[in-house]
């Protein structure tokens, strides 16, 4: 390999690049609109969902209970009605995904036998909000339950000790605000990376070969393995200027807390960042038409990225064919590097496993491409 | 290997055939061209012009046959021609989103031009091309003589021996292409080979030697006044006059006439022997009560010499089929 040719690609391509506005574009615009798009997109926290009331009874005792509910950060009280159609309306029509029916002898029952039961109704069209949801009311109704059993038994004259044998005290880590945010944008940068810079790369060699350059560059002495450094490395750069932009916006804009070492990030976003280039440049390689290469690898990034690299669906929670599947998708070990860098800071030698399949991926695109690389028409 | 022997041809072909699936592009090609010589390459679109021309760069596979460049075969180690030669495809193919200096850089870089030396080089080209304080423009801005020629200046900027270039004057004005033809004799005089192809008839008369092409197949070959007086098989007279039908009917029956066909509003008489027919057809003609108005032998052009030729081969192949 001759670094003479390498350096006369490189220099050519930047020239390119630089005065072709639609490059740009997919390099500096697209990272920035899609970190804002899915950073505040893509949330799985749930948090003041509309509630409807419905008070059967209109007692003390049940406007206590709405009161629990409204102090709740998950839930906000929507609408106050007064007949069951309303409660079917209000939900039908989506103002509404949840409602609580105090039933008319909530307060007599409850005075009388210390129990009563409350209505839940739960919009479970969407089958993990309703689950949340309901997790949460359960809790929010055993709170409010637990305080009327223990003003009951004051007014009993029976002062009671709240005791309980065993409890649990769990203290969370790595991600103490329990905030799918931390854990979701990390993974996004990986995601955005992935989808630019196959973008990016795809449109190289296909584009010499519309363009009818490619002839004559194939008809010189060129090495592929020139072409190919020569044309990735331009890009190299531009994808570290997208990968500092999107961690930057991650770390300050969405506050995601940032525990590594910036040393790690930077030699694991390269390893990552020739991954994917290398990717796009072998579709462009193998399709030699702009817009199929291009095609082909949104299609190759962003879909496994999306889908199966545990950026928003845990791996571990998957069936066990489609986890063996995800050892495939390069994009998984990025987002386990990323996401440990962040939230827990691992060291580089804590990292080594998926460093290393980043490393096999990353040598088997590039000997990939250079091989594919044909100096013939035929 | 000792690949620029004086005795040498730098292109030797012998035999050479490319199918693509059942179409045969090269039929059996077999030609040379020496040191400093000049081949031109003529024939209608889709003949196989280019196709030899790329299997030459090492572009495509032959499918039988040898091609040796500079002594070298290109089949075998087609890194090492492409180290010897030059090459402007028939589609333009420099970067046009680049300036004329940075393509004539780019290409001293991937020829490994010395960095000492590329600045030289480069001023060779743009004077060679005529774009001299035109460094700095884009090359989308140029017109398509001048994009021509800095296309021939990037392909003579690591001196190759030998220069293929396909079709370079299409599309260029006559004047342009006058000049094109200057530069290649320029290149040609120092000692350069070049294998150049074209679709104007008229441009052979530029070259050193000539090859017809027809589908596939070479059908003459020599300089042209070789092709002017041997490829026709004859010599021709014309023959103007009334009554050109009857002409041409009695025509084809008179001794020594080997052929004759209508041209424009005349007659074009292949004859074996001028001066003999001259003196004899007029009193062929007479005993038939015609006159032929004018009877003269003309020097034909070579597009004269190519037409009668390409028809030749095509009424000889339908014959064959």
């Amino acid at each position: 390999m001759n670094l003479h040719r390498v350096t006369a690609i490189a220099v050519k391509e930047v020239l390119q690049v630089w005065r072709d506005p639609r490059s740009l574009m997919i390099a500096l615009l697209l990272p920035f609109t899609q970190m804002f798009l899915f950073g505040y997109g893509v949330n799985l926290d749930l948090q003041h969902l509309p509630v409807c009331t419905f008070d059967r009874e209109g007692s003390q005792l049940s406007q206590d209970l709405f009161k629990h509910f409204q102090a709740s950060p998950y839930f906000a009280i929507a609408r106050n009605v007064t007949s069951y159609a309303d409660v079917v309306a209000a939900i039908d029509h989506g103002t509404c995904n949840f409602a609580i029916v105090v039933p008319p002898d909530f307060s007599e029952r409850l005075n009388d036998t210390g129990t009563a039961s409350v209505q839940a109704i739960i919009d479970a069209t969407d089958d993990n909000t309703a689950n949340i949801a309901y997790g949460y009311a359960a809790a929010v109704v055993e709170g409010y339950s637990s305080d009327v059993t223990v003003s009951w038994m004051n007014r009993q004259g029976k002062p009671l000790q709240q005791t309980q044998p065993m409890v649990t005290q769990s203290r969370v880590w790595f991600n103490e605000d329990l905030e799918s945010r931390n854990f979701i944008i990390p993974g996004l940068v990986a995601m955005i990376l992935a989808l630019v810079g196959a973008q990016l790369t795809s449109l190289t060699i296909s584009r010499e070969w519309e363009r009818g350059t490619m002839e004559l560059l194939v008809s010189t002495p060129v090495q592929p393995s020139e072409v190919m450094f020569g044309k990735l490395a331009p890009y190299l750069i531009l994808g570290w200027v997208d990968a500092a932009f999107c961690l930057a916006l991650a770390a300050l804009w969405f506050g995601v807390p940032y525990r590594g070492t910036l040393f790690a990030l930077f030699v694991t976003t390269s390893l990552f960042l020739i991954v994917v280039l290398g990717i796009g440049y072998l579709m462009s390689v193998v399709i030699r038409s702009q817009v199929g290469a291009s095609q082909i690898a949104l299609l190759v990034t962003m879909l496994p990225t999306t889908l199966l690299s545990g950026y928003i669906f845990p791996i571990d929670q998957m069936p066990k064919a489609i986890q063996t599947i995800t050892y495939l998708i390069y994009s998984r070990y990025y987002v386990s590097i990323v996401k440990d860098l962040f939230l827990k800071g691992s060291s580089l030698a804590a990292l080594s496993t998926p460093i290393l399949f980043l490393v096999v991926y990353a040598a088997a695109v590039l000997i990939l491409a250079a091989r594919a690389f044909r100096k013939r028409l035929d | 290997m000792n690949a620029s022997s004086a005795a040498e041809p730098q292109i030797a072909v012998d035999d050479l055939v490319k199918r693509f699936g059942q179409f045969v592009a090269v039929d059996h090609v077999s030609f040379s061209v020496g040191r400093g010589e000049i081949m031109g390459f003529l024939g209608p679109n889709g003949a196989g012009k280019s196709t030899i021309i790329r299997i030459l760069c090492g572009l495509l596979r032959p499918s039988a046959g040898r091609a040796l460049v500079a002594g070298i075969d290109v089949a075998a180690d087609p890194e090492a021609v492409r180290e010897r030669i030059g090459y402007m495809s028939q589609k333009f193919s420099l970067y046009r989103d680049l300036s004329v200096e940075e393509n004539l850089k780019f290409f001293g870089g991937i020829y490994r031009v010395p960095r000492d030396q590329l600045p030289e080089r480069i001023r060779f080209a743009t004077q060679m091309a005529g774009l001299a304080r035109r460094e700095k423009d884009l090359v989308s801005t140029l017109a398509g003589g001048w994009q021509q020629r800095l296309a021939l200046g990037c392909a003579v900027l690591h001196r190759p021996p030998i220069l293929f270039l396909d079709e370079p004057t299409s599309g260029v004005e006559p004047t342009a292409r006058r000049q094109f033809w200057d530069l290649i004799h320029t290149l040609a005089a120092d000692g350069v080979s070049v294998l150049v192809s074209t679709h104007y008839m008229d441009e052979a008369e530029y070259c050193h030697r000539a090859a017809l092409i027809n589908q596939g197949r070479v059908i003459a070959i020599g300089s042209p006044e070789e092709l002017r007086h041997t490829a026709l098989g004859g010599e021709l007279l014309l023959v103007e006059g009334e009554n050109l039908g009857s002409m041409l009917a009695a025509l084809r029956e008179a001794p020594g006439v080997l052929d004759c066909s209508v041209f424009g509003n005349a007659l074009h008489v292949l004859v074996g022997d001028a001066e003999r027919s001259l003196r004899e057809l007029p009193a062929f003609l007479a005993k038939r009560n015609l006159r032929p108005g004018r009877l003269e032998r003309i020097n034909p052009s070579l597009e004269d010499v190519f037409v009668q030729l390409i028809a030749n081969d095509m009424a000889q192949r339908s014959r064959a089929a």
